[in-house]
């Protein structure tokens, strides 16, 4: 196994990758931006290395900080966590050359996944169903209308280097296209390097599910259940639950094969996810994009089928087969995780601020993967997410009564957090039903 | 004389509008930036941009000024 790992992440991520790694024997190495110095993510490593100033261009994003920092500390891989250099197809390329483990895919497959277009391409090559939608990038406004009309409105409206939300929206008709292309054009350019956007047949009232798979050394791509993260703002998700209460047995049979055939299509190692959108009355679905890194939501996952994901990335990186063989292990329960942000719950603002009180809930089936303590101040350069809250029960009505009472026993004072808005999700009517999705939360917060 | 204040600790990303300019509400004025999310501060009156007190680039806390419009 492994000797020694650098984590190349903050916060919840970097604190939950560390853990697992101290469990099997793993030296764990932190590296922080001058803005995280006190998270608990650098006391828990066995060593940290300051790696810059807050700005993440300048820290998290700078892959010669990185790479410097496991030279001088000797670490022998290196797990990206989630966002940041984890979906940097060069980045890969330079831990690998660098001669240590890169805790990941192969970085080809980061590459053919990165690009939407390309992914989008490469799917239906393979026989992985995708809506309608452009098949190179969309050269101008002019070009987008001609293609829309072709697919049909409406249409969302995506850059193809994109990823968390950022620069998505979905227009009805002409006018909301052309002003929807400009704004995401200026957006991709600004957070992702490229202008490039693709278009696709929008489904309004449709479900956000995705699979988990794990790619084995041997090339088998296991799949290993759903989770449904159909409770999104902004494009962004909130909370998720696994099983989707709108998936039913043939279905999900279905949807785990795509998701293997596409990991078996980019040649894929180690842990991702495969996202679709699900037309639930249909029980069809179509291929949205895959994340070729652990999911924020994998806990979910975790607690139903009674693995860990870490552990198993790191095992596959290091060569080995899973801890359970090379049979996907059998899910059981239900389990729900809410994101807890640092934003007001009502309109969804930000709320950076110092955290006064910090007390976090504790009860059968209840995990909390934390990135701040008492204390700590949560600046405005990093994503809002506070802590995952974790239910699980042996259904879904338990999942939920004990996600209910671990949300009342959660504290964080000094800043606001969006705990109430998931009390209120608990209780929506429509949430408990089961049948909802991702128009759930424009939906609760229209009612008077 | 109406005052528009920081919501949040964020940077501010664009200027949109300029001092001077007339604008109306809910114009677009400045665009923040804070926890991976841009926040466009609007105009919540009509009337003249008299002062406008951010540059691009800058730290702006809760509560600092950002424009003023009589």
């Amino acid at each position: 196994m492994l000797a020694s790992v650098l984590v190349a992440n903050r916060g919840e991520i970097a604190l939950r990758v560390i853990r697992t790694a101290k469990a099997m024997g793993i030296r764990a190495i932190a590296v922080y931006s001058e803005a995280d110095a006190g998270l608990p993510f650098v006391r828990a490593a066995d060593a940290a290395v300051l790696i810059g100033p807050p700005q993440p261009a300048r820290s998290y994003l700078d892959a010669g900080a990185v790479l410097a920092a496991a030279r001088q500390t000797g670490a022998a891989a290196v797990h990206p966590g989630y966002g940041f250099l984890a979906e940097d197809a060069g980045f890969a390329a330079r831990v690998i050359e660098a001669g240590l483990t890169w805790v990941g895919p192969p970085p080809p497959a980061i590459e053919q996944m990165g690009d939407k277009i390309n992914a989008r391409n490469l799917m239906e090559q393979a026989g992985v169903p995708v809506s309608a939608g452009t098949r190179e990038p969309v050269a101008d406004a002019g070009a987008a209308l001609a293609q829309a009309e072709r697919i049909g409105y409406p249409v969302m409206i995506k850059a193809a280097a994109g990823g968390g939300g950022i620069g998505m929206s979905a227009a009805a008709d002409g006018e909301q296209l052309r002003a929807g292309f400009e704004t995401a054009r200026s957006r991709a350019e600004r957070f992702f390097g490229s202008p490039a956007i693709l278009l696709e047949r929008y489904l309004p009232a449709a479900r956000h599910v995705e699979v988990q798979i794990l790619g084995l050394p041997g090339g088998e791509v296991l799949a290993l259940g759903e989770r449904d993260c159909s409770v999104q703002r902004r494009h962004q998700k909130v909370a998720e639950e696994t099983p989707s209460p709108g998936v039913g047995p043939e279905l999900r049979a279905r949807m785990l094969a795509a998701a293997a055939r596409a990991g078996e299509t980019v040649g894929y190692r180690g842990a991702g996810t495969v996202e679709f959108l699900v037309d639930e009355g249909a029980q069809d679905f179509v291929f949205l994009e895959m994340n070729t890194r652990l999911q924020v939501e994998h806990p979910i996952t975790e607690l139903v089928t009674g693995t860990d994901l870490v552990e198993q990335q790191f095992r596959i990186a290091a060569g080995a087969d899973p801890s359970f063989g090379r049979q996907p292990p059998a899910a059981a329960g239900h389990a729900i995780e809410l994101r807890v942000y640092a934003e007001d719950p009502r309109r969804f603002l930000p709320s950076p601020g110092t955290i006064a009180e910090w007390h976090e809930p504790a009860g059968p089936g209840v995990r909390v993967d934390a990135g701040y303590a008492a204390g700590n101040t949560v600046t405005q350069f990093y994503d809002p997410l506070l802590a995952k809250l974790c239910a699980y029960g042996d259904t879904r009505a338990q999942a939920l009564e004990r996600a209910r009472a671990a949300v009342a026993g959660f504290t964080i004072t000094g800043l606001k957090t969006n705990l109430l808005f998931h009390a209120e999700l608990l209780e929506s009517a429509e949430f408990v039903s089961g049948a909802y999705d991702t128009g759930l939360i424009d939906r609760m917060r229209a009612r008077p | 004389m109406t005052e528009v204040r920081a919501e949040m600790v964020a940077n501010v990303w664009k200027v949109v509008a300029s001092a001077g300019d007339t604008v109306a509400d809910g114009d677009t004025l400045v665009i923040l930036e804070s926890m991976k999310m841009e926040i466009p501060v609007l105009a919540e009156t009509d009337g003249t941009l008299s002062q406008l007190a951010v540059a691009e680039g800058d730290v702006v806390q809760e509560g600092d000024l950002i424009a003023v419009i009589d």
